[in-house]
């Protein structure tokens, strides 16, 4: 099949939406990576094996099995939806399939006990549309992620694909394109935040015939998994933005750079839709009958985070070292290999193809005045529901945190919640109420990067967060820069010695005068904002930095070197869970009775604290009377 | 030919010059550890940066940059020694003291610095090498890329691949004379050269009989085309020295 004019693209189109309103019964499997982990695979083979047993697999009775990318709600996966109807069946186990075919896509009555859980109220909630997580979502870049079949184009052209792609092909002349984009007010979405139309512009404008358009799909954040769940679950998402860029600036050759440790999942995704799109003519020579000529590679990541910086993406993609590069001149006018070149984010092409086919303006109804449209966020940490989102921007990270994310597990108190990746930082719960755009966060000293949200409880330690992130990023310095890769690694030293009660009075100063030498003079982003998650822990959180200095203390009993758990044993009933837990054995007693904690074998984990049903269990300053213990619940 | 202000004064460099050229050229003392005029700047030292202002700015809004390779423009306004910039060139200065704290170019400038002692703490066993990466880029342009910097971030060093004797390297000692700390360790006998655990046979001046090439050296130039030198140095420098005086006036 190749579409050769607007005319035979519209007709497949209409073509493609008949046959699957057509549809009675479509059950999509999710086989994201987070399903996968859970076993989803065994459950789509499960669901194709007993569609073939009902006679139901050729798709004629007007039921089809689809295995989709993820569809947001990893924490309770494997899932599984049935379509139209919008029902979700969670934690599903192959043994469950036979009954969900033989009583929901034959019977048409919905199996209660797979349907979703609502944390709080423990009632069953059977469709999407009233699930919290999902209702309140808007979603534009991950519009299609999990809802089509990624390895199928005519299932993606069904739900909108390329619809953008044709309209600026045959409707728009590159300028407009531009202005439209502009007009969104999209703004990059894996880091800085840069005015898109304007990036775009820039390229336009910038002498030469040969430009190029990239993909950044290093995601090299630890946790973040949003760019890899749209390459895998909705690539043709990601090619038509890219085909639209490229018509914009002039491209005829696009990169789309994938990190190199994502499962196969994500490669065996793009080729597919590369494949499907060439056979289509939708890339390579003459794109939709056009003049156009344009076509993508794939490029394996150079195996370090900072690899996604621009600079040394583009040298990566040359075969060079991926190491960054001081760049006066912006990549726009000498990117890969010297020339003119747009660099942006997945999400960022995934929003393309939307905003042409709906218009810049309504994109840009939504958000913030400076912040407009919907932001795809990773949640996770000690959140209910973790999972992929995607929100208007401005949503107040209450709302994201409570009724999305469905409150903290275990009902612990909220401490803080991690924005932006490593070199982030983090929001107090002063600020729940703050409504999350570019600007909201900057100004409290955290950042949007590329949508990673870390929900944090009071067992967290700031001094131990920060000094985390540090460590991280000290691991991955270039190390080409003296302030980047001698600060890091001289910060990492302060932390560790905060950590394990070796602080010196002044190293409070000492560490934000490191900060802001590091920041000033790095020579790229990643040495600049390595000391955000220092900095924005201890303008939140400096008291409990002080508590270490000063008292030798870690008041959330993380920092081993500083703390002392012991069982108080008026309260303690010999429950027994807590010998359960003890990864050292450190505990002894036995049931019924008394339990007391050997200091020479325990690691102050806290894991007997967190599962203590009576509170006996408490904690304080090392070496010092019980009495004087710091943040103990007693 | 750009005319920027440095510092005050208004000089006029040449096209395509970067800013620590200009700003030396006004007078203007900038240290700068990863800079040398025979190589491209790649700004690791961050030891030369400046503040600089461009016309369309706003009045107060400058912006920090490495002066080794921020190219100049027309109108360009240059300040060498904001508190900013010399509390920038302090940290990265004490920093590099704690990598270095024996090496007496790094404790000198410090000390210019107000610096005796780092703040920080001190690596263990230390060497002399600042990783300003002058010795790979200098390998680079004489041709052979014999040695690179390796492994990231406070574990990067200058090595040859697979940190055995570089197969590549033809002992020319480019690295080592470029080297600002004397990092790079060579030793002659008169007959051989060593450098990087290679060991070279040199070739004799015909004129005054010193070792003044190694043999893989003028083979490997012999083999590119290039032409290679038969005399050293100061033979060269005397032939020319005699070569001008029979000619009347030295020019
Ligand atoms: C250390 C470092 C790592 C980065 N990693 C990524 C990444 O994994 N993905 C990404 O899209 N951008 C990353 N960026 C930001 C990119 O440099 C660049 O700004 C971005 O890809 C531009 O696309 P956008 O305008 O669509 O956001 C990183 C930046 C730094 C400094
Ligand atoms: S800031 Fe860090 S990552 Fe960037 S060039 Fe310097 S050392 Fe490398
Ligand atoms: S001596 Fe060897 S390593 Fe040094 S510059 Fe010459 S060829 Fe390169
Ligand atoms: S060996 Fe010398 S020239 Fe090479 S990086 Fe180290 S200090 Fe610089
Ligand atoms: S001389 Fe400019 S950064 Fe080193």
């Amino acid at each position: 099949m190749r579409l050769t004019s607007r005319k035979q693209y519209e007709e497949f189109r209409v073509r493609a939406t008949r046959r699957l309103e057509g549809m009675r019964c479509r059950v999509l499997v999710c086989t994201g990576s987070g399903c996968l982990a859970g076993g989803a695979r065994e459950v789509a083979e499960a669901v194709e094996e007993g569609l073939r047993e009902r006679g139901l697999l050729d798709g004629r009775q007007g039921v089809e099995g689809k295995r989709t990318g993820c569809h947001g709600l990893c924490e309770a996966g494997p899932l599984v939806s049935i379509e139209p109807e919008g029902i979700l069946y969670t934690r599903v186990t192959p043994d469950d399939v036979p009954e969900i075919l033989d009583r929901t896509v034959l019977g048409g009555e919905v199996v209660e006990r797979l349907a979703y859980e609502d944390p709080r109220s423990k009632n069953r909630v059977v469709h999407y549309r009233d699930i919290p997580f999902y209702k309140y979502q808007t979603r534009i870049a991950t519009r299609n992620v999990g809802r089509v079949d990624p390895h199928d184009l005519e299932d993606a052209i069904a739900h909108g694909a390329y619809a953008g792609a044709v309209k600026a092909l045959f409707e728009m002349t590159p300028e407009q394109v531009i202005d439209e984009v502009a007009r969104s007010g999209l703004r990059g979405r894996g880091g800085a935040g840069f005015h898109t139309g304007r990036k775009w512009a820039a390229c336009r404008r910038a002498p030469g015939d040969v430009k190029y358009v990239i993909c950044n799909g290093d995601e090299g954040d630890p946790g973040a998994f949003k760019d890899r769940a749209i390459m895998e679950g909705d690539p043709h998402s990601v090619l038509e933005g890219m085909i639209i860029g490229a018509y914009a600036v002039g491209a005829r050759e696009g990169f789309i750079y994938v990190r190199d440790e994502y499962p196969p999942g994500v490669l065996t995704s793009l080729h597919a839709a590369l494949e499907a799109a060439r056979e289509a003519g939708i890339l390579g020579r003459g794109i939709f009958g056009t003049g156009m000529e344009f076509d993508i590679r794939i490029t394996r990541g150079g195996g370090a985070y900072v690899c996604g910086e621009s600079s040394a993406l583009m040298r990566s993609i040359e075969g060079k070292v991926g190491e960054p590069r001081a760049k006066y001149i912006h990549g726009t006018e000498r990117g890969l290999y010297d020339r003119p070149t747009v660099l942006n984010n997945v999400e960022t092409w995934a929003h393309v193809g939307a905003i042409l086919t709906r218009g810049g303006e309504w994109f840009a109804g939504m958000g913030t005045p400076k912040s407009k449209g919907t932001k795809a966020f990773s949640l996770s940490g000690k959140v209910r529901n973790a999972g992929l989102i995607e929100l208007p921007m401005g949503t107040p990270l209450r709302h994201i945190l409570h009724d999305i994310g469905g409150g903290i597990r275990g009902d612990r108190p909220f401490k803080a919640v991690q924005t932006g990746g490593p070199s982030g930082g983090v929001i107090p719960e002063a600020l729940l109420d703050l409504p999350v755009d570019y600007e909201q966060l900057t100004e409290h000293g955290s950042m949007m990067g590329s949508g990673g949200m870390i929900v944090m409880d009071d067992r967290t330690c700031m001094v131990d967060v920060a000094r985390y992130f540090v460590r991280f990023l000290n691991e991955e310095s270039c190390g080409k820069c003296v302030p980047c890769r001698e600060g890091l690694l001289q910060m990492l030293h302060l932390l560790d010695g905060l950590c394990e009660g070796r602080g010196r009075p002044g190293d409070l100063d000492r560490i934000e005068r490191l900060a802001r030498g590091m920041k000033w003079g790095s020579l790229c982003d990643l040495g600049r904002s390595a000391p955000n998650p220092v900095l924005s822990t201890l303008r939140h959180f400096r008291e409990e930095y002080e508590a270490h200095l000063r008292d030798g203390a870690c008041p959330a009993g993380v920092c081993r070197a500083l703390t002392q758990y012991e069982i108080v044993p008026e309260r303690c009933d010999g429950c027994h869970e807590c010998v359960e837990v003890c990864p050292t054995a450190a505990i002894a007693g036995k049931p019924k009775q008394r339990h007391v904690i050997d200091q020479e074998k325990c690691i102050a984990c806290g894991e007997c604290f967190n599962v203590c049903p009576v509170d006996a269990i408490r904690y304080g300053p090392k070496a010092r009377p019980a009495t004087a213990s710091a943040g103990a619940t007693t | 030919m750009p005319t920027v202000t440095i510092d005050g004064r208004r000089v006029t460099v040449r096209e395509g010059a970067y800013v620590l050229e200009a700003a030396r050229l006004a007078g203007a003392r900038i240290p700068a550890l990863c800079h040398h005029e025979a190589v491209e700047p790649i700004g690791a030292c961050r030891l030369c940066v400046v503040d600089i202002w461009k016309p369309g700015w706003d009045a107060d809004s400058f912006r920090l940059v490495a002066s080794c390779l921020y190219p100049v423009e027309e109108g360009l306004v240059v300040h060498t020694a904001t508190p900013r910039v010399m509390e920038t060139r302090r940290v990265a200065l004490d920093l590099l003291l704690a990598r270095c704290p024996e090496t007496p170019l790094v404790r000198d400038l410090a000390r210019e610095y107000g610096i005796e002692e780092t703040t920080y703490r001190k690596r263990e066993n230390p060497d002399d090498c600042i990783l300003c990466g002058l010795c790979t880029r200098i390998c680079d342009k004489v041709g052979p890329a014999a040695i690179s910097t390796q492994s990231r971030g406070v574990l990067r060093e200058v090595a040859p691949p697979f940190f055995e004797a570089p197969p590549d390297c033809i002992g020319c000692g480019a690295c080592a004379e470029v080297c600002p700390t004397g990092h790079i360790k060579v030793t002659e006998d008169g007959f051989t050269r060593t450098i990087w655990g290679k060991t070279f046979e040199m070739l004799r001046c015909p004129s005054c009989g010193r070792a003044y090439l190694t043999r893989a050296q003028a083979e490997w130039m012999a083999g590119r085309g290039m032409p290679v030198e038969p005399l050293c140095d100061s033979c060269k420098r005397r032939r020319t020295a005699e070569v001008a005086a029979s000619l009347g006036r030295p020019r």
